[in-house]
């Protein structure tokens, strides 16, 4: 079966030298969810913004469904939808009138438009406020009527830019239900998010990028086994401690520990032996833990546990002490539960 | 490489078989054209507050400095009200480069690239759009210049003419700042971007004054200019008061072959000429702006 998506080698390089892609290879079978996850500015939004031919890339080929963005671009429009970053809604516009316009520059028939915009209106809880201006929608149903509008013209492969990015607890679970219901109905669904969470509920197949670069790939399941379920969190009263715990360590866990300062984290699989055995050896050495803390591993620890594989692969041909790095405490934003 | 084991997908067939690639684009040019006149009709304030300047400068200029200005002959009201229909349609042309900033900043323009519509419908919508409100904005001006004792001075078929040709010289300024507005981060610069053009283009003109009141370097920019040249075949149009001996020394010779001839032609000329030019090049703008 032809692949929805493919990138070869994707480059692209932005006037202000920014290098937001940097050889970026994947592949999207039909009917699939897929993920691309990565921080702000991994360059998510710029394969997006080349698949839905918004821009030009500078070398590489992509493919949707089997035509190439750059030499037919015309037909690769009318088998996408896009939900941009941005809610793209014209606020003056009622959500109907929104509908209408996307529907109309797919150049739908006015009979077939109106059918469609009444029935995703519904679909997406907007009936009600169809008739009012968006400027007066909250956030989340300007997202719902954004993702609508992406999908008047009945799309073979939707790409939706962080879809969820801003929106309530609530908001995000009705759109995730959304996705999953388009699948259904076999869609293919790209999607970039910055969620682990996210990634881990809806994307069958996940592509982890940075600086431009596929730095992991693999279904959801083997990307949390790379990393670990859980993070550890360990402080202590000094560095030279933190060092000597990370040693002590490294005998319970198959993950090497990585030292921030006073603070050693570990990525674990099973917390609760973990946290009971670590205890148990650091007492055994001497060493008394100042806090503790169990949590969920985040988007940081996906790519702290990347970038610690391969710290650790460097250091295993020098000396065997655990990775360190320097990063100032103030930068770790929300790492404790 | 792909390894395809069924035949490609075909583009859903939505595309009407009768309407060829011409048809298309004037359809979706009238849609985002409709587009933006809603919007219009949406915050009719905005209309409101932008036709509260011009208001004040024909105050201004008819009560304010319009008494020290000579012109001989005739009433300076007679000399002023064509100057200022020029001076509000330019300056309206802001708005085209301010819109298209805004439908930039809120992502519709990525939206609009990634749909199967024509390269030429975003600018061409917001263009004709923009044509409707000056069109609203001329008869509005029209009323006001009436009230301040403003009167006709050719017949209504040349003053008609004279509105067509206005509105003709703004169609092509909104392509113009359309490229401004493609080429500014967010809509408050787009707007600041705007003035270093339109101000010294609208002042250093004879839309307010007769040419020959200026230092003769500054004469020699502001005859040659398309606002000048404008206002000159507005006036002529509107007043039938373009004197060529006391507002356009150059083109005596060619202006005392026929009254309203020449001036306009150039006028005509000028507009076309920069539709032409600067309307590829904000659609290149538009096709190829990273976002």
């Amino acid at each position: 079966m032809t692949l929805a998506i493919e990138l070869e080698d994707l480059h692209k390089t932005f006037s202000n030298s920014v290098r937001a892609l940097d050889g970026v290879s994947l592949a999207v079978e039909q009917g699939t969810i897929f993920g691309l996850l990565g921080p702000n500015g991994a360059g998510k939004t710029t394969a997006v913004r080349i698949l839905t031919t918004v821009l030009q890339p500078d070398s590489g080929v992509a493919r949707v469904l089997g035509h190439d963005v750059t030499t037919e671009p015309d037909v690769v429009r009318r088998l996408i939808g896009l939900a941009g970053q941005f809610a793209a809604v014209d606020e003056n516009l009622t959500g109907a009138e929104n509908l209408w316009m996307v529907g109309r520059l797919n150049h739908m028939s006015k009979g077939q438009l109106r059918e469609r915009s009444s029935s995703l209106l519904e679909q997406f809880g907007l009936s009600d406020a169809a008739n009012r201006p968006t400027k007066t929608y909250s956030g989340g149903m300007r997202r719902r009527l954004d993702v609508a509008a992406s999908l008047v013209a009945h799309p073979k492969v939707l790409f939706l830019d962080e879809p969820t990015t801003g929106l309530d607890p609530a908001s995000r679970a009705d759109v995730w239900t959304m996705i999953e219901g388009l699948v259904a109905e076999g869609t293919t669904v790209l999607l970039t998010t910055q969620y682990l969470e996210e990634a881990d509920r809806l994307a069958e197949h996940l592509v982890v990028i940075n600086h431009g670069k596929v730095i992991a790939a693999g279904t959801p399941a083997n990307l949390k086994a790379n990393m670990g379920v859980t993070v550890l969190d360990l402080g202590l009263d000094n560095e030279t401690t933190a060092l000597r715990a990370a040693q002590v360590l490294k005998r319970v866990n198959e993950k090497a520990p990585v030292v921030y300062g006073r603070t050693v984290e570990v990525n674990v699989n099973d917390g609760p032996r973990i946290v009971t055995e670590a205890l148990r050896i650091l007492e055994a050495e001497g060493i008394a833990p100042t806090t503790l803390a169990l949590r969920e591993p985040s988007l940081d620890d996906v790519f702290l546990s990347l970038t610690g594989h391969r710290a650790e692969a460097e250091l295993a041909e020098g000396d065997e002490s655990p990775s360190t790095d320097a990063r100032p405490q103030s930068h770790r934003r929300g790492r404790r539960s | 490489m792909t390894t395809t084991t069924m035949p490609v997908p075909h583009a859903p067939a939505v595309d009407s078989p009768s309407g060829g690639r011409f048809y298309w684009a004037v359809a979706d040019m009238l849609t985002v054209t409709k587009r933006n006149l809603i919007a219009y009709t949406r915050v009719p304030e905005a209309i409101f507050f932008s036709s509260v300047q011009p208001i004040m400068f024909v105050l201004l200029f008819r009560y304010v400095f319009g008494g020290a200005i000579p012109t001989p002959g005739y009433h300076y009201v007679q000399f002023l009200m064509p100057g200022i229909f020029v001076q509000t349609v330019a300056f309206g042309s802001i708005g085209t480069s301010i819109g298209l900033a805004e439908d930039l900043q809120k992502g519709l323009i990525e939206r609009f690239r990634a749909l199967p519509m024509s390269r030429w419908a975003v600018l061409g919508g917001r263009t004709t759009a923009d044509l409707c409100r000056n069109l609203f904005v001329m008869i509005l001006m029209t009323a006001v210049g009436y009230a301040v004792g403003y009167r006709i001075g050719t017949n209504v078929g040349e003053y008609l003419s004279g509105i067509l040709l206005l509105l003709l010289f703004a169609y092509a300024l909104s392509w113009g700042f359309a490229f401004v507005g493609l080429s500014a981060p967010n809509s408050e610069t787009a707007q600041l971007m705007s003035f270093p053009v339109l101000f010294p283009l609208t002042f250093a003109s004879s839309a307010f004054v007769p040419l020959q009141t200026m230092p003769g370097w500054l004469q020699a920019f502001a005859r040659h200019q398309p606002v000048s040249i404008v206002c000159n075949a507005a006036r002529d149009l509107m007043s039938g008061v373009a004197k060529p001996d006391l507002v356009f020394p150059p083109f005596t010779s060619v202006v005392s072959t026929g009254r309203t001839g020449s001036t306009v032609l150039w006028a005509v000329v000028w507009s076309l000429g920069i539709l032409a030019v600067l309307a590829p090049v904000s659609v290149r703008r538009y096709r190829r702006r990273a976002l």
